[in-house]
C-alpha cells in the first residue's frame, strides 16, 4: 500500500524514535511511505488559534503535496495532533467551495491546490492499522506475541474528539482501537480512567500545575490498575507523559516510573523488531521491563 | 416496547451512607429519552431517585447527567441508542456530572460551580458612555459571530465534562468563557480590553484550556466553548497585544514564529523563546521567565541524559527545503486587512456552497 506520509513535527524532533520505529514498521507491513519532506507543520492548533485561514492554508498545502503522490491510496501521519489539527482545517476547506477557492489561492504560487474529493483521506497509522491493514493481517504477522505485557491506551484528545469531526459517524469505534491493537498483538489492554482524556501538554507553558496534574494521574491511574506500560498514538502526549514524567510525579506526590511507548514502537516489537533499534533506549522512564517480559515468553 | 435496564449512582450527603447503585427494569420505546426512563422508575418503582428536569425537550437545560460516562442532557439522549452504546448485556449506567457536589443523587449543585462561574465573568453589558436615549442600534452582520456563544442553554454540560476543571477547580471554565467572548464580542460592550486583559492575566482564565474537546464534544447546543477561549485568545493577543503572566501571548507568537521561520516547529526553542514574549532573547530575564526557565531545568536534563535532546539540536533546526513558499504564505495572510474565519456554526457543516456564506457569516475584522 502506497502512501503520502507526514511524520510531523515532534517526530522528527524530540521524539526521533517514533519517526525511527515507523520507517521500520512500514515494510513488516507492505506500507509503502512517500515522506512529504516539504510539508510544513500541522500547527497543533496554536495557528488556528492565531489565524485561522493560515492554518488552513498551511494544512491545505500539505493535503495538496500529499494529493500529488502518484499512486498513493491517502495519507498517513503518525500524531493524534495532525490528526485533529489537519481534520478540523479539512473540514472548514470541505464545507464551502468559495473559501476552499480561497485558501487555494494562497498556494497557487506554488501551483498547489487542495481538491476535495470524498475518497481521499488522512488517517492517523492507528486508523490506518485497523481500516486498511486490518488487524487480522495484523495477527498474521505477529512473530513475538506480547503476551503477558498489560498495556493502557492512551489516545489523545486531538483523535477522540469532536467525533462529530472525525469521522465517527462511518467509524464509531475509533476510540476502541488502540485496545484493538494490544489485543491483536497478543497483549492485554488496560481499563483505566484517563486513556482518553488529556495529556496536559498543550498547556505546559501556560499553568505546568494543571498539565502536570493531568499528566501524573492519567499515569497514576495506569499504574493502579495494573499496566505495565503506556502506548499513545500521539508524541505530544509522549513528551507530557515520558519526558515530564519524573516532574508530573511531583505534582502527584507519588512515584510513577512507568514506560510509555509510541504506537508503531508496540507494533514493532510484535512484528520482531528489536527494542533498540526502535529506540526504545531513548525514552526519559526506562522500558527494560516491557523489553523483558516478551523476551522471556519468546526464549521460554 | 423494549426493556431497558438503568444503573443510577445514588447518594444522599445527608445520609451519612456511602454512594450505591440501584437498577431499575423499564419498558420505554427506543426512541424515546433516557430521562423518561429515569421518570418512569422514579413514578413506579422508586420514589426517592434524584433527578431534575423541567422541559424535557432540551430547552430548560436542566438534566445534565452522565451516561455510559459521557457528559448528556438526559431528555436528549435516545435511551435505544444509550442501551447500544452501553453493549449488548449491558445497563445504561447514569452518574452525576463530574465537577460538581453532588445534591442528591443525580442532581449536582449548579450554585457552587457553575453560576459562580458565570457571575466571574461579568456575564452583563458594560457599554462606554451615556445611554442612547433609545436603544443601541448596530448593524445585525455584527452580531452574528456572537450568536453561537448566545445559543448556550446553561445546562453546565461543559463545565461538567472540562478536563482542566478536572485537575484545577479554580479554572474560569468552558462555558463562562464562551459566555465572556459574547460581550468581548458584542459591539455595543465598552470593556472587550478590560475583559480580555482580566482573562490573560488570571491564572485560571483562558490560558488554562487545556485545547481537549470536552466541552464541544458534549454541547447539546453546538456552543463549541473551547472555539469561544480560542477566539478570546485571538484577540487578546492579535488585536490587543495583551503580554500576560501566563505566557499565553509568548506560546502564540514563539510557536507561530518558529513555523515562519522554519516551516516545521522547533520545538527546543518553543520553551525559552513561550516565556519570553515569544522571541529567543528577550524577555526571559524578567523574574516570573527566570523562574518559569528553573522550573523546566530538571526536565531539560532528562531530555539530554535520554538522548532525546542534544545540545546541536536545541541550537540548529533544518529549514524546509522550499521554506520561502511558507514564509510568503504567513506573510500575505497576516497582511490581509481583514482576518478571515469561516465558523461552520454558522454557514452550515455539510456543503454550504451558497454565495456569500462568508461574508456574511464567518468574517471577522
Amino acid at each position: 500500500m502506497k502512501l503520502a506520509y507526514w511524520p510531523g513535527c515532534v517526530s522528527r524532533g524530540f521524539t526521533p524514535e517514533l519517526h525511527g520505529s515507523m520507517n521500520l514498521v512500514a515494510p513488516k507491513l507492505d506500507l509503502e511511505l512517500v515522506e512529504l519532506d516539504r510539508a510544513n507543520c500541522c500547527g497543533a492548533g496554536v495557528i488556528a488559534e492565531h489565524n485561522q485561514e493560515l492554518a488552513d492554508t498551511l494544512n491545505a498545502r500539505t493535503f495538496a503535496m500529499a494529493q500529488s503522490v502518484e499512486g498513493a491510496v491517502g495519507m498517513m501521519n503518525i500524531c493524534s495532533t495532525c490528526q485533529g489539527a489537519q481534520s478540523e482545517c479539512q473540514q472548514r476547506l470541505d464545507a464551502d467551495g468559495d473559501y476552499r477557492a480561497q485558501v487555494n489561492s494562497n498556494l497557487s504560487a506554488e501551483s498547489l491546490a487542495y481538491q476535495q474529493h470524498s475518497e481521499w483521506w488522512n488517517k492517523n497509522f492507528l486508523w490506518l492499522l485497523v481500516e486498511e491493514i486490518g488487524l487480522d493481517k495484523l495477527r498474521e504477522r505477529v512473530v513475538r506475541p506480547l503476551e503477558g505485557l498489560r498495556i493502557a491506551p492512551f489516545y489523545g484528545c486531538y483523535i477522540v474528539r469532536p467525533t462529530k469531526r472525525l469521522g465517527y459517524a462511518d467509524h464509531p469505534d475509533r476510540d476502541q482501537y488502540l485496545d484493538y491493537v494490544i489485543e491483536a498483538l497478543g497483549a492485554e489492554p488496560v481499563e483505566y480512567a484517563g486513556s482518553h482524556k488529556c495529556c496536559g501538554f498543550p498547556v505546559i507553558t501556560m499553568n505546568r500545575t494543571t498539565s502536570l496534574r493531568q499528566a501524573g494521574r492519567h499515569l497514576a491511574d495506569a499504574i493502579d490498575a495494573g499496566a505495565d506500560c503506556l502506548v499513545t498514538p500521539c508524541p505530544l502526549c509522549h513528551l507530557n507523559l515520558d519526558m515530564q514524567q519524573p516532574a508530573a510525579a511531583k505534582f502527584v506526590e507519588r512515584d510513577l516510573d512507568v514506560p510509555v511507548l509510541h504506537l508503531p514502537q508496540m507494533v514493532g516489537l510484535a512484528l520482531g523488531l528489536e527494542p533498540k533499534e526502535l529506540g526504545m533506549n531513548k525514552h526519559v522512564v526506562k522500558t527494560k521491563d516491557v523489553q523483558r517480559k516478551p523476551a522471556e515468553l519468546a526464549a521460554a | 416496547m423494549p426493556e431497558y435496564t438503568l444503573k443510577l449512582r445514588r447518594y444522599n450527603p445527608e445520609s451519612g451512607q456511602p454512594a450505591y447503585w440501584s437498577e431499575y427494569q423499564v419498558e420505554v420505546d427506543s426512541e424515546r429519552s433516557v430521562l423518561k426512563g429515569i421518570l418512569d422508575a422514579r413514578d413506579g418503582q422508586d420514589g426517592s431517585i434524584g433527578i431534575r428536569c423541567s422541559c424535557q425537550a432540551a430547552i430548560c437545560g436542566s438534566c445534565a447527567v452522565r451516561i455510559n460516562g459521557k457528559t448528556a442532557l438526559a431528555c436528549n439522549t435516545a435511551i435505544g441508542e444509550a442501551a447500544e452504546k452501553a453493549g449488548p448485556g449491558n445497563p445504561i449506567v447514569v452518574e452525576p456530572m463530574n465537577n460538581y457536589p453532588v445534591i442528591k443523587d443525580l442532581i449536582v449543585d449548579m450554585d457552587a460551580v457553575h453560576w459562580k462561574k458565570i457571575r466571574r465573568v461579568v456575564p452583563w453589558l458594560l457599554p462606554d458612555g451615556p445611554p442612547p436615549e433609545r436603544e443601541h442600534i448596530v448593524p445585525a452582520e455584527s452580531m452574528i459571530d456572537i450568536t453561537q456563544s448566545m445559543a448556550c442553554i446553561q445546562c453546565g454540560a461543559c463545565v461538567g465534562a472540562c478536563l482542566s476543571l478536572e485537575v484545577d477547580p479554580e479554572f474560569v471554565g468552558p462555558a463562562a468563557l464562551a459566555k465572556a467572548y459574547r460581550f468581548v464580542g458584542d459591539p455595543r460592550d465598552g470593556q472587550e480590553a478590560e475583559r480580555l486583559q482580566d482573562l490573560a492575566e488570571d491564572p485560571h482564565g483562558m490560558y488554562d484550556c487545556t485545547h481537549c474537546f470536552a466541552c464541544i464534544e458534549v454541547c447539546p447546543k453546538d456552543v463549541a466553548p473551547m472555539s469561544q477561549i480560542m477566539r478570546l485568545r485571538r484577540r487578546a493577543t492579535n488585536d490587543f497585544g495583551i503580554k500576560d503572566r501566563n505566557n499565553g501571548y509568548g506560546h502564540e507568537k514563539a510557536f507561530t514564529t518558529l513555523v515562519e521561520k522554519y516551516g516545521t516547529l522547533h520545538e527546543a526553542q518553543l520553551l525559552p523563546r513561550s516565556f519570553g514574549d515569544g522571541s529567543l532573547l528577550k524577555g526571559q530575564t524578567e523574574p516570573g521567565a527566570v523562574k518559569e526557565l528553573i522550573a523546566n531545568l530538571p526536565t531539560v536534563v532528562n531530555g539530554l541524559k535520554s538522548g532525546k535532546v542534544s545540545p546541536r539540536k536545541a541550537l540548529f533546526h533544518h529549514k524546509l527545503p522550499d521554506q520561502g513558499n511558507v514564509k510568503r504564505i504567513f506573510k500575505e495572510i497576516e497582511s490581509k486587512d481583514e482576518r478571515v474565519e469561516l465558523n461552520l456554526y454558522i454557514v452550515g457543516e455539510d456543503g454550504a456552497e451558497e454565495q456569500g456564506a462568508m461574508s456574511e457569516g464567518g468574517m471577522e475584522s
